[in-house]
């Protein structure tokens, strides 16, 4: 037995899985604290199924709390920012297009140092120890707590990235370090800026994993907890306390990861309807396709890993005006706003009741709205969705369409231009059946200068690292596939410059617990 | 407008984008790199080409190499600022005025850079009117403005100064240098005096990138930004197939697209190399350089790269007549279709 938890904005949701098959679900409100809401959803899951805590194999834990830390600003340690690059990239410092709000509340500060590597592996200039070691003596005289290291081309050659993590931790073996090769790719500021939030999150990543372990045995159970990454596999904590960026998009991937799984279609768009927003994504071979540009996160941009998902605002809470639906929703207000709870706010939940496609509140109250206003309404919610499915398509091939979140009721049953909409059973807690059932991945992402004559072998050794890195994280070694690969040929550099990307995932292996 | 400020940067990398064909590049870095200068060193004056005094001397600045090196290690404006001041000392000249030598991308902000970096007036023009992929398709070469002696330098300070038999060997020999230094490097081109950039220049290019950029962000009408470059709608859809490939070191490709509202059951194909080349609807070409082929989003009127074209995007293709200059037989020798390989005579865009 596992059990998987989303922990959103909104709702904490928590299933407990035998294998695929669903023993309990629960929706809960998150709470403040975070840890009390879990322990919640897991005494609903005790009381729905009851259960010996020893029996469970594995929790799989999904959660937006740190990039609501990041857009809230809050409890962010003071960092330092350090570029091997001198004498390039000085025009242009770390941070150099942060919103200031962001900067202050993390204390930024910036080092600018010597090292890098051209595009074909040759040093820009060669790393200074005395220069890295007088900006460790400034960052520790200024109460620096986490560091940010970024290398020119380092996704290439990591090699100054990591002496220059061994010279600042011989001079302050208290601070956390972030290396950017490990977070991000080609694209030295967006690469280095996603680094820094990695290291500004570093102290609160320890104390929020800290809390998530002690909620889980507070209930008893011993098992290994693992937290879900944006990529739709699994980090355990030790990963967790290190990397939190990785966490940043569990939620739509865990909906997706779980909408692949219920409806047993693993390349198809999966149309996620909340209370506030829709956002669709499109799995291929079960995972999501990640963003190929990049991605702003609380006004800074980024390159690390998310999901391409467009958003739109259409959810549950959607007002309804005779122009549209949406984007401005009543929110967490639609238990006291909607007509259906006798509020006097008309949402597209009231429109999915008087379309008799939920019982939800009391339907009379939405009786005397017309028919020809519900049908319009309904037209345009199934118009504007699957416009967005069009624009998330890569070829002319049919994709599937699968809806799950709560409020996929108001998707029709069919959408033009894509057919039958699939809603699987249990499609409310699709995003904690996605975590409970993640996987654990290992990539390869980077540069390969390819000699003629040494495609094929360099291609194996980029599988064979890939497989090697899952299996080291925890994946079974016979379950372990390739699932994503892809070759660009990196246009005006000699040398037949090619960045391949490769992931293989397997599943997690369990320990033997009865 | 008389100087650039930071807050016009952005509406000329917008604007600079459509100029740019979907070529160009990325024109992020260029916006820092622009906004850093100017925050240093106060707005840059801009002169319109019309006032350059005769015995000016102006110079065009630019990088050039690869997008993908470029963002990664990063360009400096100290490296601007020493490819323009080598090629003055060579010349042993007094440098008066800076300019661009195209527009679109990265290119169109990295004269703002030298301009700032040295104290020295821009021009408002630029050598294309346009973004062209090779260092001598700019009209100056039509003029017999030479694109050497120019110099080239990298972030370490290494600088070189290049004096060939014609504009092809600069650059065959400039674009050699820039590999060896990491695949990027600022030139200093064409410096030509103000006479010649009078006769050789395409007048108001930023004024005309700032204006284009704010009509973009304002009213994200396709219609105005058509109506503005004096160009016509030549197809409105939806991509529905991309190819790529590298060839000689760029990118080429085609791009499918099927038709919606009145174009809905036609097809238009765009060829580009970097930047779009040809436009072909249902085999009939409608439009080919040296005209202007810009993909905007239909909804923002924003500029699509060629990098970032891809199925499913909703997108009008309009063209705009490029500077007459480019019509003419030297012009059309230099960037028109056959040039690029195309067995075709140019079709130009009329209103």
């Amino acid at each position: 037995m596992r059990i998987g938890i989303d922990v959103g904005g909104t709702n904490t949701d928590a299933v407990l899985l035998d294998g695929r098959e669903v023993l309990a679900e629960i929706k809960t409100s998150t709470t403040e604290d975070v840890t009390s809401g879990i322990v919640a959803a897991i005494d609903g899951l005790q009381q729905q199924r009851a259960f010996d805590p020893a029996a469970v194999q594995a929790v799989m834990i999904g959660t937006t709390h740190f990039i609501n830390a990041l857009v809230e600003a809050h409890r962010l340690a003071p960092t330092a920012a350090v570029r091997l690059s001198l004498p390039a990239g000085a025009s242009l410092p770390p941070m150099v297009d942060w919103p200031q709000r962001l900067v202050d509340a993390i204390a930024g500060r910036s080092y600018l140092a010597h090292g890098g590597h051209e595009f074909d592996g040759r040093h820009i200039s060669e790393l200074n120890a005395d220069e890295l070691r007088r900006a460790a003596e400034d960052m520790g005289n200024a109460g620096v707590r986490s560091v940010a290291i970024t290398s020119v081309f380092s996704p290439v050659n990591a090699e100054f990235e990591a002496q220059a993590a061994e010279i600042i931790s011989a001079e302050l073996p208290d601070v956390a370090i972030s290396l950017s090769h490990e977070i991000g790719r080609i694209g030295l500021l967006e690469r280095e800026n996603a680094t820094v939030i990695n290291a500004a999150l570093r102290e609160l990543a320890a104390h929020i994993v800290d809390g998530l372990a002690a909620s889980v045995t507070g209930a008893g159970i011993t098992a290994p907890l693992y937290l879900s990454q944006n990529d739709g596999t699994l980090m355990d904590v030790d990963f967790a306390r290190r990397y939190p960026v990785a966490t940043f998009a569990s939620g739509p991937t865990n909906s997706m990861r779980g909408a692949a799984v219920l409806s047993g279609l693993d390349t198809c768009a999966v149309v996620d309807v909340g209370g506030t927003t829709s956002d669709v994504g499109v799995l291929r071979q079960g995972f999501p396709r990640e963003a190929t540009t990049d991605v702003s996160v609380a006004g800074i941009r980024t390159n690390f890993r998310m999901p391409d998902v467009l958003s739109i605002g259409i959810g549950g809470g959607s007002r309804v005006r005779p122009e549209g639906v949406g984007p401005d929703s009543v929110g967490y207000e639609l238990t006291s706003k909607a007509l259906v709870f006798g509020g006097d706010t008309l949402t597209a939940t009231d429109i999915a009741v008087a379309a008799g496609r939920a019982e939800i509140g009391d339907p009379s109250l939405v009786a005397h709205l017309g028919r020809d206003l519900v049908q319009a309404a309904l037209d345009r919610i199934a118009g504007d969705v699957s416009d967005v499915v069009e624009r998330m398509r890569t070829s002319a091939e049919p994709l599937p369409v699968v809806a799950v979140g709560g409020g996929s009721i108001l998707l029709p049953d069919k959408l033009s231009g894509s057919g039958e909409v699939h809603r699987p059973d249990h499609f409310a807690v699709a995003n904690a059946i996605g975590a409970a059932i993640a996987q654990i991945g290992g990539e390869v992402d980077r540069v390969y200068a390819i000699e003629p004559g040494r495609r094929d072998a360099v291609i194996d050794e980029a599988k064979q690292e890939a497989v090697d890195r899952a299996i080291a994280a925890g994946a079974s070694p016979s379950s372990v596939d390739i699932v994503d690969f892809d070759e660009v040929p990196i246009p005006y550099l000699p040398g037949n410059a090619t960045r391949i990307r490769v992931k293989a995932v397997g599943d997690l292996q369990l320990g033997s617990a009865s | 407008m008389k100087e650039l400020t930071h807050d016009h940067l952005d509406d000329v990398a917008r604007g600079a984008a459509i100029l740019g064909t979907g070529g160009g590049g990325d024109p992020y870095i260029g916006r820092l790199l622009a906004a850093a200068a100017v925050r240093e060193h106060g707005p840059v004056p801009l002169v319109a080409l019309e006032e350059v005094p005769d015995d000016a001397m102006v110079l065009p600045v630019a990088m050039m190499g690869a997008p993908t090196v470029m963002v990664e290690k990063l360009p400096s404006a100290e490296q601007v600022g020493l490819a323009a001041r080598t090629l003055a000392g060579y010349l042993g000249k007094e440098l008066t005025h800076i300019a661009c030598a195209e527009a679109g991308g990265v290119n169109s902000l990295i004269p703002v850079v030298a301009a700032a970096q040295l104290g020295l007036p821009l021009v408002d023009a630029d050598g294309m009117g346009r973004a062209f992929p090779e260092l001598q398709m700019v009209l100056p070469t039509i003029y017999g403005v030479r694109a050497t002696p120019m110099a080239y330098a990298d972030e370490k300070g290494n600088r070189g100064v290049l004096d060939t038999v014609d504009n092809h060997w600069a650059e065959r020999l400039a674009r050699s240098a820039a590999i060896d230094m990491g695949c990027s490097s600022a030139i200093s081109t064409f410096a030509m005096s103000g006479a010649q950039a009078r006769e050789s220049m395409v007048p108001g290019t930023l004024s005309l990138c700032a204006e284009l950029g704010r009509l973009a962000r304002s009213t994200k009408s396709v219609a105005a930004v058509v109506e503005r470059l004096g160009g016509r709608t030549l197809f409105t859809g939806k991509v529905i197939d991309v190819a790529r490939r590298t060839q000689t070191g760029f990118a080429r490709g085609e791009a499918r697209l099927s038709g919606m509202d009145d174009d809905a059951g036609r097809e238009l194909v765009l060829r580009f190399q970097n930047e779009h080349l040809v436009a072909e609807r249902d085999g009939v070409v409608l439009a080919s350089v040296p005209d202007l082929i810009c993909v905007l989003h239909t909804e923002t009127s924003e500029a699509v790269t060629t990098e970032l074209l891809r199925f499913g995007q909703r997108v009008t293709v309009i063209a705009a007549p490029a500077d007459p200059r480019w019509h003419t037989e030297a012009g059309i020798e230099l960037a028109g279709p056959r040039y690029f390989g195309y067995d075709i005579d140019p079709v130009g865009v009329t209103a």
